[in-house]
């Protein structure tokens, strides 16, 4: 069945009316995702994209049994709405919004411990499970269906990877980006455990980059997979204490660096990639069952 | 964005904490006058955006004014760590007994501001951090009722500090987490925070960096925004609406996406080549963004060459391709573009580079060592 998402999601948009929103509800509905309506406060009973408008997420909820939300609300606005969603027990939120104040993100991780919803995001692509249809920003057409999980903290990155899987063969079970914030709802870990418990998938290609411990944390979780994890980490070359665009992406003092996390993963048995061209390779030797454990 | 000292400790008295009075001069002849109107013997310290200024000879005292006027004359125009000082913080100099750490910052792993206290202050929090952990007292704030000031007294208790400091550091802890909420601070340092002989209680030094995704409902401290000479380039970038990073190479780079960027910064590095920069035009850019950001690259002088890599999901390759090809006609004369485009209007924008004569990379490593291979035969020439 994949992970997070499939044929049977009921998805809504949040900020559907904006113009970020309402180009992408209409890439969403191409790739035949089950779209069932939108949410802008204000704009209650009109249509968009020829899907109902509802005023709240609640009330959206209520009528369509939507289950998953992407939002598009502009920066200061996305912490809300997320925690809107949450509150009308949307199970699965993908934020796509960059630039939310983090302090906004402490409040939302907070008030997501006391809410069972699961957030994607936010400044991330979204998700996508081909032939299922896609949450989010990806172009759909770069991918096919297949066993292989992909999981990533970049947008064009992503797609450079998956649609390099896709020309030498490899399909995909599902795609994930989980995003380049200093604090994001789900980490490399938490898609980790998704992909060792989804019986569609047979290997993880994980795509990190430098910032944070999270794909240090990763590595100690894939120790204990059974299934192969196959990695490449970006940012080999960037010096410290630079942001390098994504707001997580930053080397200070010793941690967060690509070595460190290059060493982690090795530590573990996972390979690492040194450049994108070689992770085709790797995902076809772990999807083949060539699974080097040290 | 980072403030200065005077502007963090302006931010601290509003939230009550003590801070020793001071004011700004930008000549050796104002810094003298406010000595005067202080009466008494002053710190001069330098205002720049890094740490480190003690060391460097930045911070003098000048016991009188026509010392404090002497003092300024020194500073002003030093360079500390690339940045040139344009102004010093005049301020009445204490005399301190002991120094202890305050700072309230972002933490990733617990996902909430987190409070720091050390016994250990004046010296570099993050070597006491390394060297002796156990000096350094943690806790996370839960965002709904901010650092109670039960919490930061107890933080102040543990970490030895002296039974006065426990009282009133408790408050000015618990007032700096409120500070850095409020201002939407990733982080606000005291540090130190003085135990005076005379046994009083203040910020000898502050230290603010505040979210640049809150500038919008922050519009005070967006207005406190200054280039730092050591970057004068970043700081133009960002008036610009460019995600733009200086480095010290000489191969300049423009993708889409902060992943792929740094990924195309890697295989340049690879192919042997020096990275320039890092500059990211994000999704659906269109010819003029691509103009502006091949033109913007192209002003740091030591760039001899710019690999353009754009994965078209949103953003069309036609688009892409005309900007650069508008662009031509501004950049130096014979300055090697190298463009490698994929996805969407792939076909047509490559019609549209080879018709103007531009190299074109099959893919992002192909790309890399063309454009590395065109400023090697290029300073091979000279």
């Amino acid at each position: 069945m994949s992970i997070l998402f499939d044929k049977t999601s009921r998805l809504i948009v949040q900020g559907i009316t904006g113009r970020e929103g309402a180009y992408h509800t209409k890439g969403m509905r191409a790739a035949g995702t089950n779209l069932v309506g939108g949410v802008t406060p204000g704009r209650g009973g009109q249509e968009a994209e020829g899907l109902p408008i509802f005023d709240t997420v609640a009330e959206a909820r209520a009528v369509t049994g939507a289950n998953v939300s992407c939002v598009f609300v502009p920066p200061l606005g996305a912490a809300d709405a997320i925690m809107e969603a949450a509150s009308a027990g949307i199970e699965l939120v993908v934020a796509i919004t960059e630039g939310i104040p983090v302090l906004d993100m402490t409040r939302v991780a907070a008030y997501l411990k006391e809410h069972p919803t699961r957030l994607i995001g936010p400044n991330c692509p979204g998700l996508a499970t081909p032939g299922a249809g896609k949450v989010g920003i990806m172009p759909y057409q770069i991918m096919t269906p297949g066993r292989a999980g992909f999981v990533s903290r970049s947008g064009t990155l992503t797609y450079e990877v998956v649609a390099l899987l896709t020309a030498a063969g490899l399909g995909q079970s599902s795609v994930i980006g989980i995003g380049g914030d200093p604090i994001i709802g789900t980490t490399f870990t938490h898609i980790l455990s998704d992909f060792a418990a989804d019986p569609l998938t047979d290997a993880v290609v994980m795509c990190g980059e430098i910032g944070g411990s999270d794909e240090e944390d990763a590595a100690a979780y894939a120790a204990t997979m059974s299934k192969p994890v196959v990695a490449f980490i970006s940012g080999r070359t960037a010096p410290p204490g630079k942001r390098m665009g994504h707001a997580g992406a930053i080397i200070s003092g010793k941690t967060g660096t690509a070595q460190g996390k290059v060493e982690a993963l090795e530590a573990v048995g996972v390979p690492v990639a040194e450049t994108i061209f070689e992770i085709p390779e790797l995902t076809r030797q772990a999807l083949a069952g060539l699974k080097s454990r040290a | 964005m980072k403030i200065h000292e005077y502007q963090a400790k302006d931010i601290l008295r509003r939230y009550g904490i003590p801070v020793q009075p001071g004011k700004v001069a930008s000549t050796p002849e104002e810094a003298e006058s406010i000595a005067r109107e202080f009466g008494e013997p002053v710190v001069i310290k330098a205002q720049v955006y890094v740490g480190g200024r003690g060391k460097a000879g930045g911070i003098q005292f000048g016991d009188t004014p026509e010392l404090a006027r002497a003092a300024t004359q020194k500073v002003l125009g030093m360079d500390i760590k690339g940045l040139t000082v344009e102004k010093v913080l005049v301020t009445p100099k204490i005399e301190i007994a002991e120094e202890y750490y305050l700072g309230v910052a972002l933490d990733r792993a617990s996902q909430a501001p987190v409070a720091i206290v050390s016994a250990a202050g004046g010296v570099d929090i993050e070597q006491v951090a390394e060297e002796a952990p156990e000096k350094i007292i943690r806790k996370p704030i839960d965002v709904r009722w901010g650092l109670l000031p039960l919490d930061a007294r107890n933080m102040l208790a543990q970490a030895g500090v002296p039974h006065m400091v426990v009282a009133k550091g408790g408050a000015i802890l618990s007032a700096l987490a409120r500070a850095f909420m409020e201002t939407d601070a990733t982080l606000a340092e005291i540090n130190p925070l003085a135990l005076t002989k005379d046994g009083q209680v203040m910020a000898a030094d502050a230290k603010i960096v505040i979210d640049d995704n809150a500038l919008p409902r922050q519009p005070e401290y967006a207005a406190w925004a200054e280039p730092e000479e050591a970057n004068p380039l970043e700081y133009q970038a960002k008036a610009e609406g460019l995600t733009y990073v200086k480095l010290d190479g000489d191969v300049g780079i423009i993708g889409n996406g902060a992943g792929l960027v740094m990924t195309t910064l890697d295989m340049v590095a690879r192919a042997g080549g020096k990275p320039a920069n890092f500059l990211d035009i994000g999704g659906g850019a269109k010819a003029e963004v691509m103009k502006k950001a091949l033109l913007f690259v192209a002003r740091d002088p030591q760039v001899k060459g710019i690999l353009v890599n754009i994965f078209g999901g949103i953003t069309r390759g036609e688009e892409v391709a005309k900007g650069i090809i508008m662009a031509q006609a501004e950049l130096p004369k014979g300055m090697p573009i190298v463009a490698r485009l994929s996805g969407t209007g792939e076909a047509e924008g490559r019609a549209l580079l080879a018709d103007a004569g531009l190299t074109w990379g099959t893919d992002m490593r192909d790309g890399a060592e063309k454009i590395v291979a065109e400023i090697n035969q290029k300073a091979g020439e000279k």
